[in-house]
């Protein structure tokens, strides 16, 4: 490894130089009569909120033309194709609008109820969708930031949703928010237990992460499943079935406008940790040390820092995150006692979210909150237009690849390239970098 | 990191660098102790019963009955030679053969089926012809796997490319009534998969990971849309496949035990037999597998002495998706019959567990495959036979064997030097 060290450190610089430097036109020779305003549009057709947005649009385009081939009123009218077009124009049109509305009418607002306390519904699902998406992104994400990649979600969840289940249906004598705060807290330690046995396990042992959390997944749902399946655990006394009781009242996370609305204090719990999440990567110490871990494992060790430690802090913090997403699940959103398909696939949803959020707080933010009206609208999609929800998959999938490649969204839409603003942007991120690395 | 291994280039300090990782030692005491526990103290009663042969074998062996407690003990005792043995070795700074644990491996399965079949009967011939055809699609998708990261990029599209293979498979054997035209739709299927992730890995420079984990995700989207909305609409032309039928090798299908495990399957795995000693071959031992290797370790000498880096990634990635396709046909044209949503659950990320746990090597990682298809059907055995355990804990052990396995026996697996690093002509 050692001897590979100056090739290495080389690498990431050349990497991050080359994809402005198109040969032939390095954009040195900036016309200084060039107008204020062409070098405005082009920054705006440049920005990476401009590539997302297409990148967005580019995506329901697919999504809109996998609806229509497959929609059997298209494909009747394009048998006579050539003697009324017409209508097969206005078949692929009513499909795919009506597949956007509905997904629209399902994840925002919906105009056919009366009333905006109605209408304004499908929005507090997506909210309500999007609250265990923000925090297991933001675990996932924390881990990609120190270079440790966390798809053990699913089992961080489930031990997260079934510890703070148990002390929410059994401690029977506490108050309101002790009886809840105690469950919140049971279930995140149990996350931050079972995400913490991986990174212990990588820091003594150096056991890669990818397998062994992959590995703890299906141990916990096992292991969890046993105990939902016996009794004087986890299974509703003189029941058969393998689930649990119903959460008692005063551990269930209130609703926040009311009962007619599925959302609760969950989301600002949710906010709360983007917050600390924010604060403790870009202002805290320890997020520093996650971060340069994160950067190059060698250089952090040389700098004094114990990398060992830091990679189980991070899985201790990330599956922390990950837990909560379980305590959300089964104290806001199914409060009827909850089974060992709790975790509803959110452990893998959230290393997409995290992609999609660049591994940012704000930007996982936003993406979870994007995946949730996807998931909102898409069940709505289904129930009405009966088109299969896994469309929401397809589009979701795009949008992420496609934010990963510029180039590709530049190259669809014919925007020019980057070039011009080569040089001012790669001194900007220059000095940006070396206030970081201070 | 590389604090373990101290190179004395400096010239002063030529005494020998000792090593000794006791990692392997602890973590077969660990297991060896657990069956004196399990096998003698906590022994059950009876007798083991064991069927040898199928009716169609060359030679009949008998049954084999021995007394549970007795085996158990005996067992136990020579897992603890074999543990003290590994603790010899590494005190003599050698490091434990790859054979001595497999054989304590076996071994410990022994007690434990042992232990297990206590006034029951277990057929051997059943559980490892189906260990053999679970492990099929594992061990494809590590084939994957080790060509695409040997050559520099990741590979976590194992899955997306087995279920779009299955897809694929499925649909296009029911249209045209073959199976063989399945098995090529099926290596379309995987290399389409593999053209997405080499073009975005290498070309727009995304993280590999990212594009990998988003495959999957597009895959299971994609192939889930047209189940629902193609293929359950018309499941009589589209999603009955035919399915291959098992081709028993003369004599070679006769041997016991063996015979009806081996040689007695379908016509993929015979398929999955060439692959593998392709692979492991062409690997190590052809210009091929030298300049694959060579772009996966160090592209830029590569790069140097003139071979096409990134070109040649890129076509190691496309073969290694038609290798999972291929693997994904198994799932609808060998075993299961048509396509479902999702059906690979997992498998391609098991697969990927078993490249690392193999360390890249594709004996190893097909060993590790074997394995994970092992502990899968022995779950389904003990389920039907009934264990003295609560099933959960049966099905939990071969991930918990795992996670041990690769704590204490791999340890710091290593990839390949530029594994997922993307490489750019300066």
């Amino acid at each position: 490894m050692s001897a590979n060290e100056p090739v290495d450190s080389q690498l990431p610089t050349i990497a991050q130089e080359s994809p402005n430097r198109e040969p032939g036109q390095d954009g040195t020779e900036v016309d200084p009569g060039r107008s204020r305003w062409s070098v405005a549009i082009r920054e705006i057709l440049n920005g990476s909120a401009m590539i997302s947005v297409l990148a967005v649009i580019l995506a329901i385009v697919i999504g809109g033309i996998l609806i229509a081939v497959t929609d059997d009123t298209v494909q009747e009218t394009a048998g006579y194709f050539f003697s009324r077009p017409g209508d097969m124009f206005s078949a692929i049109w009513n499909s795919v609008s009506g597949a956007y509305i509905s997904l629209f009418q399902g994840s925002i607002y919906n105009f056919r109820r009366p009333g905006f306390a109605n209408g304004i519904r499908p929005l507090m699902d997506t909210l309500t969708f999007a609250t265990p998406l923000i925090v297991a992104g933001l675990g996932v994400a924390l881990g990609f930031r120190a270079g440790l990649f966390n798809i053990g979600g699913r089992g961080q969840m489930l031990f997260g949703a079934s510890a703070a289940g148990w002390v929410a249906f059994s401690f029977s004598g506490l108050p309101f928010p002790i009886h809840l705060i105690v469950a919140i807290v049971a279930g995140v330690a149990a996350g931050a237990v079972w995400g913490g046995i991986a990174g212990l396990l990588k820091a003594t042992t150096g056991a890669n992460e990818v397998i062994t959390t992959i590995m703890l997944n299906y141990v916990a749902y096992y292991f969890v499943y046993w105990m939902l399946s016996t009794q004087g655990l986890l299974q509703l006394p003189g029941s058969n079935n393998p689930k649990s009781p119903a959460m008692l009242p005063s551990a269930v996370l209130p609703p926040m406008f009311g009962v007619q609305y599925s959302l609760h204090w969950g989301f600002i719990v949710a906010i709360a940790v983007t917050i600390f999440v924010w604060w403790l990567l870009n202002r805290s110490r320890l997020g520093f040390e996650f971060k340069a871990v994160g950067f190059n494992p060698n250089a952090a060790r040389v700098a004094g820092i114990n990398v060992p430690r830091m990679m189980t802090y991070v899985m201790l913090f990330s599956g922390a995150l990950v837990g909560l997403a379980g305590v959300f699940q089964v104290l806001g959103t199914v409060t009827t006692g909850f089974s060992s398909g709790i975790d509803a696939g959110i452990g893998f949803d959230a290393i997409t979210v995290a992609l999609l959020g660049r591994s940012r707080p704000w930007g996982v933010f936003a993406a979870a909150i994007l995946f949730g009206a996807f998931k909102a609208g898409g069940f709505a999609m289904q129930a009405s237009q009966g088109i299969p929800v896994d469309i929401v998959l397809v589009v979701q999938s795009v949008i992420v690849l496609l934010i990963a490649a510029p180039p590709l969204v530049r190259a669809v839409f014919r925007l020019p390239k980057p070039n011009l603003l080569a040089p001012v942007k790669s001194a900007k991120s220059q000095g940006k970098k070396a206030v970081v690395t201070k | 990191m590389s604090s373990q291994t101290l190179h004395p280039s400096a010239g002063v300090a030529l005494e020998r660098t000792v090593v000794k990782n006791w990692k392997g030692p602890i973590a077969l005491s660990i297991f060896a102790a657990l069956s004196v526990l399990l096998f003698g103290v906590f022994a059950r009663p009876g007798t083991s019963h064991f069927r040898l042969s199928t009716s169609t074998d060359f030679v009949q062996l008998p049954q084999l009955d021995v007394p549970t407690t007795l085996t158990g003990w005996i067992l136990a005792i020579v897992t603890v030679l074999l543990a003290a043995w590994s603790v010899w070795i590494v005190s003599q700074s050698r490091r434990v053969p790859l054979w001595l644990t497999i054989g304590f491996a076996i071994v410990f399965m022994a007690g434990f089926l042992t232990w297990v079949a206590a006034d029951a009967l277990i057929p051997i011939p059943g559980l490892l012809i189906g260990a053999v055809s679970l492990s099929v699609p594992l061990i494809f998708g590590a084939m994957s796997g080790v060509i695409s990261e040997r050559s520099g990029v990741i590979n976590i599209a194992i899955e997306g490319q087995l279920l779009f293979g299955a897809f694929a498979s499925a649909v296009v054997a029911s249209m045209t009534g073959s199976p063989w035209a399945g098995l090529v739709a099926a290596m379309v299927a995987g290399t389409l998969v593999s053209f997405a992730l080499a073009a975005f890995a290498i070309k727009y420079i995304v993280d590999q990971i990212i594009v990998g984990v988003v495959l999957n995700v597009l895959v299971s989207g994609l192939t889930g849309f047209l189940y629902s909305k193609v293929l359950t609409e018309n499941p009589g032309f589209l999603n009955t496949p035919p399915r291959f039928d098992r081709i028993d090798i003369p004599i070679l299908g006769q041997i016991p035990i063996i015979g009806p495990v081996l040689f007695d399957q379908t016509i993929i795995v015979y398929f999955m037999y060439i692959v593998v000693a392709g692979v492991a071959y062409a690997l190590f031992r052809t210009r091929w597998g030298l300049r694959t290797r060579s772009v996966g370790e160090h592209p830029q000498a590569a790069d140097t002495v003139g071979i096409k880096v990134n070109l040649r990634r890129f076509w190691n990635v496309s073969l290694a998706g038609a290798i999972a396709g291929f693997g994904g046909a198994y799932f609808t044209l060998g075993s299961v019959g048509s396509f479902t949503k999702d059906m690979t659950a997992g498998a391609g990320f098991i697969a990927l567990a078993a490249v690392i746990f193999g360390r890249w090597d594709p004996i190893r990682a097909m060993l590790a495959g074997l394995l994970f298809g092992f502990a899968t059907n022995l779950q389904s055995v003990l389920g039907i036979i009934g264990s003295p355990v609560p099933s959960q804990f049966m099905l939990m052990l071969p991930y918990v064997v795992t996670i041990f396995a690769v704590a204490g026996l791999v340890g710091q697996s290593r990839p390949p030097a530029n594994d997922g690093k993307p490489y750019i002509k300066s």
